[in-house]
């Protein structure tokens, strides 16, 4: 079996067994897996990384079945990141330091980061954490696009930490940009403060709102369904619900590196779902780590630099 | 002067923004930000510009009172309790307004048990208390001799004076007065000592609270606290003047010299702010390139340019300058000009919260996800101005009341 850290060395015949019982299990498992990946294409490997976090399958088993159907030579990415990630959750909270880095090149502007970032968070209308840039370059018949996603810049400085009049925006251990829900008051003035327009404020809205105007009898605030259910920020139940002004509702919001899921063993929403492969995620104080590598490469910018704000999300142009 | 009439006018005035007001009170407490224009990308509207205008009222107006104390410039004593009335009052009102635009109004009291004294807006807050203290403390010293000796008169009202007077006995004898209102005196010009400090910080610490701000270009000038302190002082001198000259307080010898120096200050205080503000404009705008100047450009030449040109440059300066320099002068005149600065100075504070927002962060942004919260650009709802009328109508009604019932005038000694 392959080793936790060096690369799955792919063995067609798996090592004895000592129970044949136990054998045949996991010949069950890796044939689900395969007939998993026939069906869903490379959103296996983000299930392969699910449910061995949860300990169902080792992950070390699930890399080797990828591999056997032909994953890239040098290792699939996922598998990559969730070791690291396992890797720097070992380690105690503040040797973490978490960074993103995005490759503009491969990023096709589908937004599946946004989109799934937002069924992530359970946004509400006007607040996004991740939209992603679009500019058009050149005149035809030269033309490309450029998209840039932005997420939060998790800045070393934040521009918007010193400014909360009672530190309800502060940085964790592990450098994510935090914010404290019950106690944040709904100035706005970290809003006005990021250099990034990354923070939007919960004005309390709901995406029924608009229906009330074409049924009188739904007059006020309306939620559909899938609104009132909780998100899990920050690690808690957050529940928004009409009429009931309670947070995060009235609270500045922005993205948190989807802290409560990287807490959990899982990578940000944005990075399993992102198509093009485009968004890598790891420990940059682990030197053996992916996103370590990325950063070090020429193509390594960051956005607005000069303002010696230290963004952790690092772009490949 | 207590038993001067309220023109019927004004009353009805104050009824009907107190009306509309009111609508938009009730709807801000049942519908939140519903019906409010600010989002996201511009975070602060209408009602921060509201603050930012009174509370500037309110420095401006106790600084010009301290004058009196701390000075001892005796012309303006008239005024010297009337001013620091007025700042009382245009404080609490613009607490009002900042108080509405919160996300969680009700969690505005951590502030004060878990301060970040990094944040300029907390420096503000708790400079805000100490400076209200100072106001309040000011107040009664200013009125105690004269409500004790209205409680001593008895009427209709004796026992509200002696609460207001906390229980002070004044003998009835006038060298006894005298020797109380000196000790009065005493004490004013210590906590003036006190509360100029104060003032200069909080206001100057409004500008500073924007200007501190790297992320936003149009803020980020040094000259911002001056400016705003300029601005105080020139708004609160321009709302004294009117009051000065509308409320009989400008009357007779002693009133007519009052009226005169305050025109005076606040004309060359206007004049000192158009300097300020021609640095303003003229540094980002005169290499014709760079972010300051677009902003510029929308701010004079945008869609609202009427705020800088009409409401601004002519009514609250071009007609004022001629108002207080024509020969001969006169009351109303100088009280015209008076109103119509303080009025439109809310021109002045629009145009420096509104344009520092207009301009996206970053390319492309503007286009990435849309939603109404989520433009760079604004202008303020109905909603919106119905709570700055309520705001307004409080303010009126707490002035005119508190002038029906406070000794404003010093009552003489018999």
């Amino acid at each position: 079996m392959a080793t936790r850290d060096g690369p799955a060395p792919a063995p067609v015949v798996p090592q004895q067994a000592n129970n044949p019982q136990e054998e045949a299990l996991r010949s069950d498992r890796r044939a689900f897996l395969t007939k998993a990946l026939a069906a869903a294409g490379g959103s296996v490997a983000l299930t392969a990384g699910l449910t061995s976090a949860t300990g169902a399958i080792p992950r070390s088993q699930a890399a080797t079945v990828l591999e056997r159907v032909g994953a890239r030579p040098d290792g699939n990415i996922l598998e990559r990141m969730l070791d690291d990630l396992d890797r720097a959750l070992a380690k105690p909270i503040h040797e973490r330091q978490w960074v993103m880095v995005i490759d503009l090149q491969k990023c096709i502007g589908c937004k599946a980061c946004t989109v799934s970032c937002v069924a992530e968070n359970n946004l509400p209308p006007g607040v996004v954490y991740r939209p992603v840039l679009e500019e058009e370059i050149g005149e035809f018949p030269n033309v490309r696009m450029r998209f840039t996603p932005r997420p939060c810049m998790q800045c070393e400085t934040p521009p918007c930490v010193p400014v909360c009049p009672v530190s309800a925006t502060y940085i964790r251990p592990d450098g994510i940009v935090a914010i404290d829900y019950d106690a944040c008051i709904g100035c706005r003035y970290c809003v006005a403060a990021c250099p990034y327009n990354a923070r939007t404020a919960d004005f309390g809205e709901f995406y029924g709102d608009g229906l009330a105007e074409e049924v009188p009898a739904l007059a006020g605030a309306i939620a559909m369904a899938y609104e009132t259910r909780p998100n899990f920020e920050y690690g808690r139940e957050w529940a928004r619900e009409p009429g009931r002004h309670r947070s995060p509702m009235g609270n500045a919001r922005k993205c948190q590196f989807c802290a409560h899921r990287l807490d959990n063993g899982l990578l940000p929403a944005c990075v399993t779902t992102c198509l093009g492969g485009a968004t890598y995620f790891g420990d940059y104080s682990d030197s053996r780590s992916l996103v370590h590598e990325l950063v070090g490469s020429s193509r390594m910018i960051r956005l607005r630099e000069e303002l010696g704000t230290e963004p952790r999300v690092f772009y490949l142009v | 002067m207590n038993a001067q009439r309220v023109h019927p006018v004004v009353i009805g005035a104050i009824v009907l923004l107190f009306m509309w007001g009111l609508w938009g009170v009730v709807l801000r407490f049942t519908q939140g930000h519903d019906l409010a224009n600010y989002g996201s990308y511009v975070p602060w509207g209408l009602w921060v510009s509201g603050y930012i205008y009174f509370v500037g009222l309110s420095a401006g107006a106790f600084l010009l009172s301290s004058l009196v104390y701390l000075f001892r410039i005796e012309k303006l004593r008239p005024i010297a309790r009337t001013a620091l009335l007025v700042s009382l009052i245009t404080l609490v009102v613009s607490l009002v307004c900042i108080w509405f635009d919160l996300g969680q109004m009700w969690r505005s009291w951590e502030i004060l048990i878990r301060p970040n004294f990094t944040s300029l807006m907390a420096w503000m807050v708790w400079l805000y208390i100490g400076y209200a203290l100072v106001l309040l403390v000011e107040l009664w010293l200013e009125l105690r001799t004269d409500l004790a000796m209205l409680a001593r008169e008895g009427g209709k009202r004796a026992r509200l004076y002696r609460v207001l007077s906390l229980g002070r006995q004044v003998p009835d004898d006038p060298q006894a007065v005298e020797r109380d209102r000196e000790v009065s005196e005493r004490w004013l010009r210590i906590l003036s000592g006190f509360g100029i400090p104060v003032a200069l910080m909080f206001h100057g610490g409004v500008g500073a609270l924007f200007a501190g701000l790297m992320a936003r270009p149009y803020w980020h000038t040094s000259l911002y606290p001056i400016f705003f302190l300029t601005g105080a002082l020139v708004s609160g001198g321009a709302l004294l003047l009117a009051v000065v000259a509308f409320t009989g307080l400008g009357d007779g010898e002693r009133g007519k010299a009052m009226m005169s120096l305050l025109a005076k200050a606040t004309l060359g205080l206007l004049l000192f702010d158009l300097l300020l503000e021609w640095a303003e404009i003229s540094i980002p705008a005169w290499y014709r390139v760079g972010e300051g100047y677009e902003i510029l450009k929308v701010v004079l030449f945008g869609d609202y340019w009427y705020v800088f040109w009409i409401f601004h440059l002519l009514l609250g300066a071009l007609i004022p300058i001629a108002l207080l320099t024509a020969k001969p002068a006169s009351r109303w005149m100088a009280g015209t000009a008076g109103a119509l600065i303080a009025a439109t100075f809310m021109a002045v504070r629009l145009n420096v919260v509104i344009p520092g927002q207009i301009m996206p962060s970053l390319q492309g942004i503007e286009a990435a996800y849309v939603d109404p919260r989520l433009l760079f650009s604004y202008a303020p709802s109905m909603f919106e101005w119905s709570v700055i009328a309520f705001v307004i109508a409080l303010a009126a009604t707490l002035f005119l009341v508190a002038r029906r019932v406070l000794p404003l005038v010093e009552q003489p000694t018999r």
